[in-house]
C-alpha cells in the first residue's frame, strides 16, 4: 500500500533529473494503469537488449520533456532474461534517461501478458497510451513512428 | 497513365484492407516452400513420415532465440524420430538486422550443428500467414496441418533448469498419445519479428 502511494506521488510530480528505477510486481503496476490520473499514461515496454526499443527511446524522452500533460513510463522487461536491475541502472546512466523507469519483476510471462493487455503478443517493443479517467487505450506493437504518440494521445483524449 | 493510376488505387485499397491476424488453434495452415540453409527448397509435404511438425519462427540475433537455442535442438532430438520434426523459419528483414541474413543463417546452422531445416522467409509471407510475432514463436501442427499449439517453448526463458511448464513438449506428448492439447496457447516476452518497412 505504502509502495503504491509512493508511486502515485511521483506520478503527479514533475521530475527534472534521472529518477531512481522502481522495482515492482505486477499488482502494483496494474494499480498504476488503473488509478485515475490527470495525465495520459504513455507506457513503453522495452529492454536493454532490444535494438528497436533503444532506437525509439528518444521519441519517448522527448515526449517526457515536452509534454507536461503526459506521464511517460519506460517499463523494462529485462528481468525475464536477467534479474539484475543494475544492468538497467547502468543503461539509464549511460543514456541519461530522464523518463521514469519501472523494472517489472515477474516470472512466467504467459501468466501476466494478458493482464497488461490481451491484445499484446509479448513482443518488444510495445507501447500503451492510456487515458486512465475514461479507460480509453491504444496499443502499438512494434516500433513507433515519429508523431505517432502525439496522434494516439489525441485519440485517447477525445 | 490510366494504368498507373489504377494500380495506385489498388495499392491504396490493399494497404487499407484489414490485416488478417494469422492462424488460431484449430485452423489449417497452408503449406509453404522456403529455401533451407543447404540451398534446397523445403515444404512440410516433403516429410513423408511425419505425424506433425514443430514449426518455430526463430532468428540468429534475438537474445531469446539464443537462450532457447539448445532447447530447440533438444526438441528436434527428442521428437523428430517419433514423427514431430522441428522446422525453423527466419523471417527477419536482413536489411534491418544484418545478423539475420541468409549467409549468417548458414553460418549459425553450421556452427551449432542444426540437424533440422532452418528456412529463410525472405518475403515474410509465411510468418504473416501464421501470424508469428516473436522469436522464437512456436506452432505445433498435426500431419493434416491443423494448428494444435501456438506460443512459447516453456515458462522460463532465463534458465532451462527453472522451467516448470514445458508447453511444447507437453503439447506434442499429448498429440502423440492421441489426446487433446490442454494448454494450446501461451504468450512470452520476446523480440518482435523485424518486418520490412512498407
Amino acid at each position: 500500500m505504502k509502495q503504491s502511494l509512493a508511486l502515485i506521488f511521483w506520478l503527479i510530480s514533475f521530475p527534472l533529473f534521472s529518477q531512481e528505477i522502481e522495482s515492482l510486481k505486477l499488482a502494483d503496476f496494474q494499480k498504476i494503469l488503473q488509478t485515475p490520473n490527470e495525465k495520459v499514461l504513455v507506457v513503453n515496454f522495452w529492454a536493454t537488449w532490444c535494438a528497436p526499443c533503444i532506437k525509439e527511446l528518444p521519441l519517448l524522452e522527448k515526449l517526457h520533456q515536452q509534454n507536461a500533460g503526459v506521464q511517460v513510463l519506460l517499463v523494462s522487461m529485462d528481468y525475464d532474461l536477467d534479474p539484475d536491475i543494475e544492468k538497467v541502472v547502468r543503461f539509464q546512466n549511460r543514456k541519461k534517461l530522464q523518463a521514469k523507469i519501472l523494472f517489472l519483476t515477474e516470472n512466467d510471462p504467459n501468466a501476466w501478458i494478458d493482464k497488461i493487455d490481451k491484445h499484446w503478443s509479448g513482443a518488444l517493443p510495445a507501447t500503451l497510451v492510456i487515458n486512465t479517467k475514461t479507460k480509453k487505450r491504444e496499443l502499438v506493437q512494434g516500433e513507433l513512428a515519429e508523431g505517432q504518440l502525439e496522434e494516439l494521445i489525441k485519440k485517447v483524449n477525445n | 497513365m490510366k494504368a498507373l493510376f489504377l494500380s495506385l488505387i489498388m495499392v491504396v485499397l490493399w494497404a487499407g484492407a484489414p490485416i488478417k491476424e494469422g492462424y488460431e488453434v484449430g485452423d489449417t495452415a497452408t503449406d509453404f516452400k522456403l529455401k533451407n540453409v543447404d540451398g534446397k527448397m523445403v515444404s512440410l509435404s516433403d516429410f513423408k513420415n511425419a505425424k506433425g511438425f514443430i514449426v518455430i519462427f526463430d532468428c540468429n540475433t534475438c537474445p531469446y532465440s539464443k537462450a532457447y537455442n539448445e532447447r530447440i535442438m533438444a526438441l528436434n532430438k527428442k521428437y523428430a524420430s517419433v514423427g514431430y520434426p522441428v522446422v525453423a523459419i527466419n523471417a527477419n528483414d536482413a536489411s534491418k538486422s544484418s545478423g539475420d541474413s541468409f549467409e549468417e543463417m548458414v553460418r549459425v546452422a553450421k556452427e551449432k550443428g542444426y540437424d533440422f531445416p532452418y528456412l529463410v522467409d525472405e518475403s515474410q509471407t509465411v510468418a504473416k500467414a501464421f501470424g508469428a510475432t516473436n522469436t522464437p514463436h512456436v506452432y505445433v501442427l498435426t500431419k493434416d496441418l491443423k494448428i494444435a499449439y501456438i506460443g512459447a517453448i516453456d515458462d522460463s526463458a532465463r534458465k532451462a533448469e527453472a522451467v516448470t511448464k514445458k508447453y511444447v513438449e507437453t503439447a506434442v506428448d499429448e498429440l502423440l498419445a492421441g489426446k487433446k492439447v490442454t494448454t494450446s496457447k501461451t504468450k512470452a516476452i520476446g523480440c518482435g519479428i523485424k518486418w520490412k518497412s512498407v
